[in-house]
């Protein structure tokens, strides 16, 4: 199907875009890359008024490090963090969820702005944020709003973002030098929604976890931190990590659909976990753990 | 509100001034305007990949983009690759291994390939899977099409040895 009629507006600053936004509130929608807004109006599940294009915004791309946190600006392309040398050195975790979104021509098109503020429940980004206690740099009539990414996401395509504002910039906190990450999702075909996934940044030291932030995409209306306290500061058992696994089986309630039963998300989560913690420990023997 | 904009583009090299209304996306604008029906539309929602074009260089799904969106820019289709002998040993590859069928997905699958091989001289079969993840192709099941990939990419470097100093 294509999209119904709606009228458009080249943004010439990031003013004007939240001048229009103003003006047109819940009407208008934003547009960046328009990979997930585009499929939206041309399955008529979203029709606005008018559209806000961005995309000639020059002051929302780029990548930067800037005292002490990597900014990305809202119009970095998912291509951009794949190919930024910034990226790999400080935020691997971005550079590995990429490769799990979607195809080469969407990734060529698709910011990271467009899709944290989308707010897929499914898809990687917002979960990878989140673990790495980025900050949304969110601007509005009022001024600038900077939100924790773990206080951002409301449900399925919602954030705490108001029509009002628009979403500018995403800090990430540089890591220390004993940080690590593990990313891995399931999903029927590669580039696929994911039917769980996990991000996961932290900090080992001594074989140990110092800080461990896992966040689970897929498993509900929007990505979930789990606390796993009894996997910090010690060594990690096989007891330890059955206790943790439990605890993460507790805490999510995840959805049935076409792809899954909550029960097998469930399952699949902890078997992710598992191996998150086999592989950042390197401790082979707790990723053949059997989670009950 | 809803009325047409005007824009400015390069296709195919050559210079297009037209009004388009918002709605109308880069498939359609390149079909119904430009009369360059090689550009194809199947899902319309960014999955099945048969819309793939270049833009700025880059491959796009047109169906993903407005033509108001392609202001200033350059767009390059199945036509232009096709007629300035870019994608020759390429296509005749795919003739050659019968890597098309009903041909729909082709023209999407021939630009996604190129982009793959202007980029990597020799890409494993893994390699090209991925790339043209994003391609849907409902007759061949993909094997000839990878075949034929992977023989364009071989004969390039052969060729690119033998022109060598």
């Amino acid at each position: 199907m294509k999209a119904p009629a709606f009228a458009y507006a080249r943004a010439s600053s990031v003013d004007n875009a939240i001048e229009l936004l103003s003006q047109h509130g819940e009407r208008a929608k934003v547009l960046s890359g328009g990979q997930s807004l585009m499929p939206a109006m041309n399955l008529r599940l979203l029709a606005p008024e008018l559209l806000v294009d961005i995309g000639a915004l020059d002051e929302l791309r780029g990548i930067t490090r800037q005292n002490g946190v990597l900014s990305i600006g809202a119009l970095a392309r998912h291509v951009d963090l794949q190919n930024s040398p910034l990226i790999t050195t400080h935020a691997p975790l971005l550079k590995e969820a990429i490769a799990h979104v979607a195809h080469p021509a969407i990734r060529n098109r698709g910011t990271i702005g467009g899709s944290l503020a989308h707010a897929d429940p499914a898809s990687e980004l917002p979960a990878c944020v989140i673990a790495l206690d980025a900050t949304i740099v969110v601007r509005g009539p009022a001024g600038e709003r900077r939100i924790a990414a773990e206080d951002f996401f409301v449900g399925i395509y919602e954030t705490v973002l108001s029509a009002e504002e628009l979403l500018v910039a995403v800090e990430v906190p540089l890591p220390p030098s004993n940080a690590t990450h593990y990313f891995c999702e399931f999903a029927r075909r590669h580039g696929d929604y994911a039917i769980v996934g996990l991000a996961a940044q932290a900090v080992v030291d001594h074989g140990k976890f110092a800080e461990l932030r896992p966040v689970f995409f897929g498993v509900g209306d929007k990505a979930v931190q789990v606390k796993v306290p009894a996997l910090l500061g010690a060594d990690v058992t096989p007891k330890a990590l059955s206790e943790a696994l439990q605890t993460l089986a507790e805490a999510l309630d995840p959805p049935e659909d076409q792809q899954a039963s909550g029960a097998m998300r469930r399952h699949l989560s902890k078997v992710l976990l598992a191996r998150c913690v086999a592989k950042l420990l390197s401790r082979p023997d707790l990723a053949t753990l059997e989670p009950a | 509100m809803t009325t047409p904009h005007p824009i400015s583009l390069e296709v195919n090299g050559e210079r297009v001034e037209a009004h388009v209304l918002p709605r109308i996306n880069l498939a359609d604008f390149l079909r119904e305007h430009l009369k360059l029906t090689g550009t194809h539309v199947g899902c319309e929602h960014g999955v099945c990949g048969a819309c793939t074009v270049r833009v700025n260089g880059e491959i796009v799904r047109s169906c993903l983009m407005l033509a108001v969106q392609v202001n200033g820019a350059s767009v390059e289709t199945i036509e232009g690759l096709s007629d300035s002998g870019e994608i020759s040993d390429l296509q005749a590859a795919f003739r050659e291994r019968n890597a098309l069928q009903c041909g729909y997905c082709t023209p999407a699958m021939l630009i996604s390939a190129q982009d793959l091989l202007k980029a990597k001289s020799e890409p494993g079969r893994e390699q090209i899977r991925e790339h043209l993840s994003g391609n849907y192709c409902r007759c061949t099941g993909y094997q000839a099409i990878v075949d034929a990939v992977e023989a364009t990419a071989r004969a390039r470097k052969s060729r690119d040895k033998s022109r060598a100093p």
